[in-house]
């Protein structure tokens, strides 16, 4: 792969130091805060295993819970859409607000409609869509994607928002105070909530048992959004299922305290039809998730329920930043998540990753995520989507360890020549190893030289 | 008398003979009786975790040719151990020889621990040491508890570590935070890779540390090559050499 993939752009990141150790300390900062959480519950090992087996039970019969959410929801009042794919998705909810003659539309989080890229087709139809959870406020009016999944402007310092927040909402100039800038983009979106038409809100989970839709926020501005204006588009992937309102309690205890180290989220809102004289749009969506359903190494991977905890713990993504995954899901569980969606796109990511394991610890429902981030490797190395010159050395390393002789004999070459090269030579710009890293040592004899000397002198050691 | 099989990574045989060397003094200690399989040359892991798997099975299997019939098998590498005991599946299948292997296979301290069940070591080594984690060790063989996970809280290098007259363990602010060695992430992802060894040199100086040690060379290595050329006065030494010098 000759295009930049994401060792390109997280060295662009890590390069300014300071910045990337600040990006690190912010999000350890956080995972340190689901520890403390997590640990306050003597049974969280047990609510994990148990998360992960409802998860696998609901997959295992998706269909029939779907059903059966659809005909609760119905009963209730919602109206259910189905969506094949983001095309649909987009399609249906301008259908949906374009016949009620629905303008303006505001938005609390939802990571499905950054998948399907929502906002620009909605507003290249006239519509104008406001985000107003604030984070995603924050990126919306710098015209960037959320760096992460909880936490949207994660990448951005107080200062910079500020700055942003000048020049696109009239703060003054040079105030960064937090409390500030929050009651100037509070009163900002009041204007924006009083003047909506419509409310758009993702979906943390749906339960089948009810046909209710349940939306976690901590600003309040889903149920702002969803109580103003009548009309509550609520958009949901296949995947945010649970069989029933108990199974729920399970979920929400690992949530908060899993995603931003909190007990629970401020607001925990059940949706069970519309408002009285309202209506309620349930869109659920696949695009692609029955087809990694149908993966059996991979399937796990949808028992995601969107904390960002494995992104919090990831090392390589406290370095590297959100955008060096340049997809919508950043991080461990985005990188198997878009290694398969599009392989050749995406091929560097299952890459991104030193595996070291410590996402699969914290991921609330055991998604095994270094095995699949390993597996994923397998499969773009299967299907020929790594560069020549590694799949040559990988050859050639496979012929030399296969034989003990020439094992031996490249050994003593190597050591030879890191013994007797020119140290110029060593370090050039080809060797990676070397350009922050001295060599390892290379000692005139192998351990075998050594423990052979060691048995032929028989006495003691060498 | 337990009869061990040395299952000594190809890069340890080449660059670390010290260390080799180390381990197999640590178990004749112990009451082993160590033999070196020299037939032995890699167990595959560069290849497999590179997502070459066709590429890794051949050593795989030869793997399990050359260890067939040992009843331990004992690697100063937890990254190593692992790779027989929890990525081989992939590779063998249902290779008849694999599940003996599987079960002889262990990293050195936790075969001390809980086969050969020593509990505690009797020796000096009068030095403040950090411990780096690595995380196969760790996450894979499970060593300790980490720092994730809601259990009691253990670790069995620590416990082995600790029992030295004299050595004291420094308290680090991220105790088993990866250094970002990982193998070909190494060279393929090098900016984030030698951030992330720097960051946790300056976490075990922080700490007060003269020495940090670990269950895997290659880890220390990476670590060891950052603070050299930085000139930075650390020791790195395997958790194997410490334990033979400290032995009496």
């Amino acid at each position: 792969m000759s295009a930049p993939g994401h060792a390109e752009r997280a060295a662009r990141f890590a390069a300014d130091e300071d910045r990337a150790h600040w990006h690190d300390q912010a999000l350890w900062f956080v995972r340190v805060k689901r520890d403390r959480m997590a640990a306050a519950i003597p049974e969280w090992e047990e609510l994990r295993a148990r998360a992960s087996r409802i998860k696998a039970h609901t997959r295992a019969n998706l269909a029939a819970y779907l059903e059966a959410f659809e005909r609760e929801a119905t009963a209730r009042g919602a109206v259910v859409h189905w969506a094949r794919d983001a095309a649909e998705h987009n399609a249906i909810v301008h259908r949906i607000l374009s016949q009620r003659g629905v303008t303006r539309l505001v938005k609390s989080k939802s990571m499905l409609t950054e998948e399907c890229h929502l906002n620009p087709y909605l507003e290249s139809r006239g519509i104008e869509v406001v985000d107003t959870d604030l984070g995603e406020r924050i990126v919306q009016l710098a015209h960037e994607p959320p760096s992460h999944i909880v936490l949207p402007a994660i990448h951005k310092k107080k200062e910079e928002i500020g700055e942003l927040f000048h020049r696109t909402i009239g703060t003054e100039a040079g105030a960064s105070d937090p409390t500030y800038l929050t009651q100037a983009a509070r009163a900002h979106l009041r204007e924006k909530f009083m003047a909506a038409q419509a409310g758009l809100t993702g979906v943390n989970f749906a339960v089948a048992e009810t046909g209710g839709v349940v939306v976690c926020t901590n600003e309040g501005n889903a149920d702002m959004g969803t109580s103003l204006p009548p009309i509550h588009v609520a958009c949901m992937g296949v995947e945010k299922l649970v069989p029933r309102l108990e199974d729920l309690a399970v979920f929400v205890r690992l949530l908060a305290r899993s995603a931003t180290g909190q007990p629970i989220t401020t607001y925990t809102t059940h949706f069970h039809g519309p408002m009285a004289g309202g209506e309620l749009h349930v869109v659920v969506v696949d695009n692609g998730r029955s087809r990694l359903l149908a993966e059996e190494t991979f399937r796990e991977a949808l028992a995601c329920i969107r904390c960002g905890a494995c992104m919090n713990t990831c090392p390589v993504f406290r370095r590297s930043g959100g955008y060096s995954y340049a997809w919508t899901i950043p991080g461990p569980i985005g990188s198997v998540l878009a290694a398969g969606r599009d392989p050749a796109a995406h091929a560097s990511l299952p890459f991104a990753s030193s595996l070291c394991g410590s996402c699969d610890d914290v991921c609330p429902v055991k998604i095994p995520l270094h095995d699949q981030l390993l597996a994923r490797r397998r499969e773009l190395v299967r299907s020929g989507r790594q560069p020549l010159s590694k799949r040559l050395a990988m050859r050639l390393a496979r012929v030399f360890l296969g034989h003990r002789a020439l094992y031996e004999l490249a050994g003593r070459l190597a050591r030879f020549l890191l013994r007797s090269a020119p140290p110029g030579l060593l370090r050039g710009r080809w060797n990676a190893w070397a350009r922050q890293r001295e060599l390892p040592p290379a000692p005139a004899e192998s351990f075998r030289d050594l423990w052979r000397r060691r048995k032929e002198g028989g006495h003691g050691q060498p | 008398m337990p009869r061990v099989a040395l299952f000594v990574p190809c890069y340890v045989d080449q660059l670390y003979p010290r260390v080799g060397l180390a381990t197999a003094r640590v178990l004749e200690r112990l009451g082993c009786q160590v033999v070196f399989p020299e037939e032995q040359t890699c167990c595959g892991q560069p290849m497999s975790n590179a997502g070459f798997a066709g590429d890794a099975a051949p050593l795989a299997r030869r793997f399990l040719q050359v260890f067939e019939g040992y009843e331990h098998v004992v690697c100063p590498s937890g990254s190593c151990a692992s790779m027989v005991r929890n990525h081989y599946h992939p590779l063998v299948g249902d290779d008849r020889r694999y599940p003996a292997v599987r079960a002889a296979t262990h990293e050195l301290c936790e075969f001390i621990t809980d086969v050969l069940k020593v509990p505690a070591l009797k020796g000096r080594f009068p030095r403040k040491v950090g411990l780096h984690q690595s995380c196969h060790g760790l996450r894979e063989l499970r060593l300790g508890s980490g720092s994730e996970r809601v259990v009691a809280p253990f670790s069995k290098v620590a416990a082995l570590l600790s029992g030295l007259e004299g050595l004291e363990l420094v308290a680090l602010t991220r105790p088993d935070e990866c250094c970002g060695f990982g193998g070909t992430f190494a060279v393929v992802e090098e900016a984030v890779s030698c951030l992330m060894g720097r960051d946790r040199i300056a976490d075990h100086l922080k700490a007060g540390a003269e020495v940090v040690t670990g269950t895997d060379v290659s880890c220390l290595m990476h670590m060891e090559g950052l603070a050299r050329r930085t000139g930075q006065r650390l020791e790195f030494r395997h958790v194997a050499e410490i334990l033979a010098e400290a032995l009496p």
